[in-house]
């Protein structure tokens, strides 16, 4: 089974340097491109991998990069933009492999940006990623040193700067039109689409939004092409996945498998299965903002089409388990106080919906709570529903929220009737 | 047009457009907050969520945002769609989650848009237990109260603040539901548009803080439309009154003119009116020298009317009366004894100006064309401080440029993703001043020069753009470079405007102005001209024939006449001293008509009470050459009575004259220039349904207990002869014409945003029209062969500006909050007005000998004076910058003088 993405990474290990890296075969697919593909070809080749967004909503990338406008009447600057704000719950897959591969990201970059023919490239580094930051901007200015970065990059006549930007720490920098803003120095408030960033993004110019993991996978389709890539996965969605597991399993963590290898094996298998003690009661396939599955659902394969065929989203691929011994109304409050408390306030839905839902769940998880809040909750989870709000957070929070009641109403009930959580008991 | 489907019905609307214009437009009631018809849609509000089907077989459908939907062709909507109510319902119960049910005691009561939009998506019943966000409010200056926890983070503020505006000091500040609009620490706001603010916000976050200190709620307020005395731009208005004193001033919607907004100095200048200061009775003296006793006005007219039987009477005039005053002296006094009231200076730039926007080919432009100019050069203006509203407009005509070129991809009612989109892009917009401008941070070039400098680069633009008009000689490389850009980026626009004005006292300027705008005005293309001036009816006074104040002072010295009359006019403002004071000297009898006790009045032998705008009617002529009518908010009180009243009942036209409106029309009579002004206005006769328009709103209260000290009959209503307007809540509450609309109310609509129901469509003209008359239209196109030997421009350039050794030129320096006569008696602006100071160059103050915060001495004309002195880091040197008419330096400074200066020694 090959593992790309995670073939350098060694764990305990301080990553590659960039000599390192390179005699591995790194940068050998920039070398590659600059000087016998034009951007057009690059583009192609992801295009016909069928490498879809790694972030969460699954976007063919291909794709996305086709709507930038080429060529020489094109506006210029050009970005790209890395989306490196891991903050979903749950999620820790690109952390993975920013510090365990960072020049693997780096020759993502340039490969993707060059696609796009961008000037300049952000990699948008979530806040608490000290040791990220740090290996990042090494080995960037390594690169720099190389001559693989900067102007007139190996004589190819194609120019490209990469700066390290630390977020200022809040989740909705992490939604590729607020990452914009935050980029611009402006409040993280979403943009409305259309128009989409790849025809104006940072500071009103084209710009493409990608996720580590997505930019990471790129370097190995230029040097292998789309056959192989597309034979990497179990399903018709190419390559690998980096899954993750986090609750009540016996050994959490993140694996790179083939993409659509189901949830029974990355629990029972990688994750060792639950805890002694523990049921699993359900789970949240891609993170936080995903609907619940639940047990009936474990031979679902892992890849974008099944999880949504099965009611949810893969998202980021990074599965959060509920146990039987944890209260399932207390996991949802804790998500929708996250989601609430990271709202950027902008549109009403999701600052006011958000912060109602919160209260209600407070109340019923305090035993405080009335059978027609459970009521009110549903139809609040409905109205934060996608195409109501300005942006994908407050659809995201009702994700699991809708679904909870979907599946755990009766525990909800219990906490009215019982006037406190069965779980805590007083 | 495109046709949209509204519940399955058809209708017409505009294209370019989105759902929720198109909907308000054809009346619907669609609630929305963060959506404002001059700042359009952002999307974040959610309340105007509607149902949109893909066509007449989709039964399911999908709620879209209204305002964030193109009204395009075969588009299916309902609004009463059961999900889509649900949808709208549950929007309001969030934003209210954190509202406080304060309303009984919120300024905004009443004229509330979150009541309107409340109860007109039927939310009523709390069902959130939790506890509410509250806030720690800020003092943001004497103009706007905060009460931020009533706030429904609808961004409206911050995006007229800072996006429409530019203001820098107002932001949103932090997140979720805990948005806060504020400043980064209390202070005052630096936006000379913060009072806006009061009516962007739907709630009663941000209220008018002079209405809170003399506090009556919309319905008790009696109004009626009027027009701002506290510059030329003639911006309408909307004044309250309750129990005979002045409450509060709100914007009244002309599209031509102010729009939606009013500037501060506007909005807060009333109080004036209510000032202690007012001249309440007139005042008779006894002998030449002897105290002003009070006394009724049937005694002091049955003196006046002595006096004038007696007398050759000579009249000045004023250019912050109304036409109908004037003319009234004048017919009083006879055209060749009447003078405008204008300053020699003055008269002679306003005569200029009048002729350059009548004979020439460029139009004197409205406001809202300044808005829609593509590309604009200022020459000499600091509008900010001079015509504040201005500013605004030239703060719009900058995205012009830069939205069409974005405009094919987002459509520009799409606000957020244009501005998104055209970021820090600003059209080409050139200025030109001697002192820094507020405007100069958004300006393509601000370039800083003495005042013939400026003329010189207007020359020099103008012979570059064509080859018959002048050039100057001997102008400098920098200079020259500038020159080809502005003329290069104004000969390519599509509406491009020149700006300059008075306030700089020269007439270079104006000639350099008038030969840029006339050179664009050529095959076909018509430029735009924005001439300023200082006073509400500046441009009335220069239309009808009069001269200098000197002109009356001459017919004294030389015994032509013997006693004057001078019409709301503070001479001591505006005249040398020695000018005034003989003028005082050989009048046998002074008479003073005014509603302030000023100097002037304080010297009168008669001194008569006047009417201020608020309790007259009359038509000012606005710097446009818009003739507007406004009309008596509450009746003169007491002994007070309108200038006009007091001319006509002293003289032997007592009798000819019972209405505003018959002074008019005789003005029009002997002035054909005026004609029209009588025709743009409806008169006394004027009825609807046989009714006058009611100045009251139907929910009026304590008529009859308001006067129950005095007496516990109700007292009949005072009867209003000069306008179809009713002193009472008896009368037409609908739609009138627009000039004649006396509030913003429709059913349902309490707040400003009822405004929606009296336009064509929503942000577009009144139904009916804009209000005002123009008076000036350019004249027919210059020929493209200019008739040799004389082209039809300027000819003479100055030369190059070289101010006498030892000698500073003085240039006038405007303040929005001091420089106005009347607004500084306002305490909010009064508490705003910097102290009188002088400004240097720091290298004339490093050769002067003189610190920042040192003393200057000037030796003018007519005397010396010590001031303060304030570096101003580009002042050209040479020239000493003075502020005009703050307290202290009234009718001190004379543009164009040359002063000594020296360090003062320390006492």
């Amino acid at each position: 089974m090959e593992t790309p993405l995670t073939a350098n990474i060694r764990s305990g290990h301080e990553p590659s340097d960039i000599d390192a890296y390179r005699k591995n075969g790194g940068y050998r697919a920039v070398l590659k491109a600059l000087r016998s593909m034009s951007p057009a070809e690059v583009a192609q080749a992801v295009r016909d991998a069928g490498l879809k967004g790694r972030g969460g909503a699954g976007f063919d990338a291909g794709l996305k990069w086709s709507f930038v406008p080429m060529g020489s009447d094109a506006p210029r600057p050009k970005y790209l933009a890395v989306n490196a704000d891991e903050m979903e719950p749950g999620t820790f897959k690109d952390r993975l492999l920013m510090e365990g591969d960072p020049h693997q990201l780096i020759e993502g970059a340039i490969l993707s940006a060059y696609a796009i023919e961008a000037d300049v490239a952000y990699i948008f580094l979530r806040r608490e990623y000290r040791l990220a930051a740090r290996r990042l901007r090494q080995a960037v200015a390594g690169v720099y040193h190389s001559g693989l970065l900067g102007r007139n990059i190996i004589g190819s006549g194609y120019s490209l700067d990469i700066h390290l930007h630390v977020s200022g720490g809040r989740y909705m920098c992490g939604e590729e039109t607020g990452m914009l803003n935050a980029i611009e120095g402006k409040r993280a408030n979403p943009r409305s689409k259309p128009p989409y960033p790849q025809t104006s993004g940072l500071w009103g110019k084209p710009t493409v939004v990608n996720n580590v993991e997505t930019i990471c996978n790129v370097p190995h389709i230029v040097n292998n092409g789309a056959p192989w890539f597309r034979e990497l996965s179990h399903t018709d969605e190419g390559g690998t996945k980096i899954y993750g597991a986090s609750g009540r399993v016996r050994s959490p963590g993140a694996w790179e498998l083939p993409m659509g290898t189901t949830l029974n094996e990355l629990i029972e298998e990688h994750a060792g299965g639950m805890q002694d003690g523990y049921k699993l009661r359900g789970l949240l396939p891609g993170g936080a903002s995903t609907d619940f599955l639940t047990p009936a659902h474990l031979d679902v394969k892992m890849d974008f089409g099944s999880v949504e065929a099965a009611g949810s989203r893969l998202g980021t691929g990074t599965i959060v388990v509920l146990d039987d011994r944890s209260c399932p109304v207390g996991m949802v409050l804790n998500l929708e106080r996250f989601f609430a408390r990271e709202s950027c306030g902008w549109c009403a839905p999701c600052w006011g919906g958000l912060q109602f839902a919160v209260e209600l769940l407070t109340d019923i998880e305090a035993g405080q709570g009335r059978m027609e809040d459970i009521d009110l909750l549903e139809s609040l989870a409905k109205m934060l529903g996608p195409g109501h709000t300005y942006c994908a957070l407050a659809p995201g929070a009702a994700e699991p929220l809708a679904s909870a009641l979907k599946f755990f109403r009766e525990d909800f009930e219990r906490h009215v009737h019982e006037k406190q959580c069965p779980w805590n008991r007083a | 047009m495109v046709q949209i489907f509204v519940e399955n019905k058809p209708y017409e609307v505009k294209p370019d457009q989105n759902l929720l214009d198109a909907c308000l437009s054809l009346g619907f009631d669609l609630p929305y907050f963060c959506w404002h018809p001059a700042l359009h849609s952002v999307g974040a509000c959610r309340q105007c969520a509607v149902k949109q089907f893909r066509d007449e077989n989709d039964t399911s459908g999908r709620i879209v945002m209204a305002c964030m939907t193109p009204a395009a062709n075969g588009v299916r909507i309902s609004i009463d769609d059961r999900e889509a109510r649900a949808f709208r319902a549950g929007v309001i119960e969030w934003l209210m989650l954190n509202h406080p049910h304060d309303c009984p005691v919120c300024d905004e009561g009443g004229e509330c848009h979150l009541q309107d939009m409340t109860v007109m998506t039927g939310h009523s019943r709390r069902r959130y237990r939790g506890a509410k966000r509250t806030f720690i409010n800020q003092d943001l200056g004497p103009f706007v109260n905060h009460e931020m926890s009533r706030c429904i983070q609808c961004y409206r503020c911050v995006r007229f603040y800072g996006d429409y505006a530019g203001g820098g000091d107002l932001a949103a500040f932090s997140l979720r539901s805990q948005v806060y609009f504020g400043r980064h620490q209390s202070g005052v706001l630096e936006s000379p548009f913060s009072g806006n603010l009061a009516e962007i916000c739907p709630t009663g976050v941000f209220t008018d803080k002079s209405l809170k200190r003399h506090y009556a709620r919309k319905w008790d307020l009696e109004t009626a439309p009027s027009v701002c005395v506290h510059c030329a731009l003639g911006c309408n208005t909307i004044p309250g009154a309750r129990y005979g004193s002045l409450r509060r001033i709100s914007n009244r919607f002309n599209g031509a003119v102010n729009g939606y907004f009013l500037c501060d100095r506007g909005r807060y200048g009333y109080e004036f009116v209510n000032s202690p200061r007012r001249l309440r009775q007139p005042l008779l003296r006894k002998g030449r020298s002897g105290p002003a006793a009070p006394v009724s006005a049937t005694a002091a007219l049955r003196r006046l009317r002595e006096i004038i039987s007696d007398s050759r009477v000579a009249g000045i005039g004023s250019p912050r009366a109304s036409l109908e005053a004037n003319f009234a002296l004048r017919r009083l006094v006879g055209p060749a004894m009447f003078a405008s009231g204008m300053s020699e200076g003055d008269w002679r730039l306003a005569q200029k100006t009048s002729r350059i926007l009548k004979e020439g080919p460029a139009r004197s432009v409205s406001l809202d064309e300044v808005r829609r100019a593509d590309a604009v050069l200022v020459l000499g203006e600091d509008v900010t401080n001079f015509a504040p509203m201005l500013d605004l407009a030239l703060r719009q005509s900058v995205r012009q440029m830069p939205v069409r070129e974005t405009s094919g991809a987002i459509p520009p009612w799409d606000d957020k993703a244009m501005r998104e989109a055209v970021q820090q892009r600003r059209g080409p917009l050139f200025i030109a001043t001697p002192a820094p401008t507020s405007l100069d941070a958004i300006a393509t070039t601000a370039w800083r020069a003495a005042p013939d400098e400026i003329a010189r680069l207007g020359f020099m633009v103008a012979s570059l753009l064509d080859k018959s008009a002048p050039a100057p000689a001997g102008l400098g490389s920098r200079e020259r470079s500038i020159a080809t850009a502005i003329a290069a980026a104004l000969g390519e626009a599509e509406r491009p405007l020149v700006i300059a004005g008075t306030g700089l006292g020269s007439e270079a300027v104006l000639e350099a102005a008038a030969n840029v705008a006339w050179t664009l005005s050529a095959g076909g293309r018509t430029a735009g001209l924005c001439l300023t001036l200082p006073e509400a009816n500046s441009m009335g006074a220069a239309l009808m024939e009069g001269g200098p104040i000197s002109r009356a002072v001459e017919a004294i010295e030389s015994g032509s006449a013997d006693t004057v009359v001078i019409l709301e006019n503070d001479l001591c403002r505006r005249a040398a001293p020695s000018l005034v004071e003989n003028l005082f000297e050989k009048a046998r009898h002074v008479i003073v008509i005014d509603s302030l006790i000023n100097p002037t009045v304080a010297r009168a032998g008669v001194a008569l009470p006047a009417a201020t705008f608020a309790e007259s009617d009359g038509t000012f002529v606005s710097s446009e050459g818009r003739a507007q009518r406004y009309f008596k908010v509450m009746p003169p009180s007491g002994e007070v009575m309108e200038s006009w009243r007091w001319l006509a009942a002293m003289g032997p036209a007592a009798d000819a004259w019972r209405m505003v409106g018959e002074v008019a029309k005789d003005l029009e009579n002997d002035l054909p220039v005026f004609s029209g002004i009588s025709a743009a206005v409806y008169g006394a006769g004027f009825r609807i349904s046989g009714q006058k328009i009611a100045r009251q709103p139907r929910g009026y209260s304590g008529r009859t207990a308001m006067s129950a000290d005095i007496g516990v009959a109700e007292r009949q209503p005072p009867v209003d002869d000069d306008s179809p307007l009713s002193f009472s809540m008896e009368g037409f509450q609908g739609e009138p014409p627009p000039p004649l609309i006396p509030r913003y109310w429709a059913p349902g609509w309490n707040s400003v945003q009822a405004l929606n129901k009296f336009q064509e469509e929503v942000g577009g003209p009144l139904r009916g029209g804009n209000p005002g008359r123009r008076l000036i239209e350019p004249a027919p196109g210059r020929p493209e062969q200019p008739p040799a030997p004389q082209p039809p421009f300027f000819n003479l350039p100055p030369a190059p500006f070289s101010p006498p050794a030892g000698r500073w030129l003085l240039a006038p320096l405007y303040h929005t909050f001091g420089s106005e006569e009347l607004s500084i008696l306002s305490p909010g602006i009064r508490q705003l007005a910097p102290a009188a100071y002088l400004a240097l160059s720091q290298k004339d103050a490093d050769d002067l000998g003189i610190g920042a915060g040192g003393i200057a001495e000037l030796e003018t004309a007519t005397g010396f004076l010590r001031l303060p002195v304030r570096l101003a880091e580009t002042l050209p040197s040479g020239v000493a910058g003075v502020p005009v008419c703050l307290e202290g330096l009234e009718g001190i400074v004379s543009p164009g003088e040359y002063v000594r200066i020296r360090a003062a020694s320390r006492k």
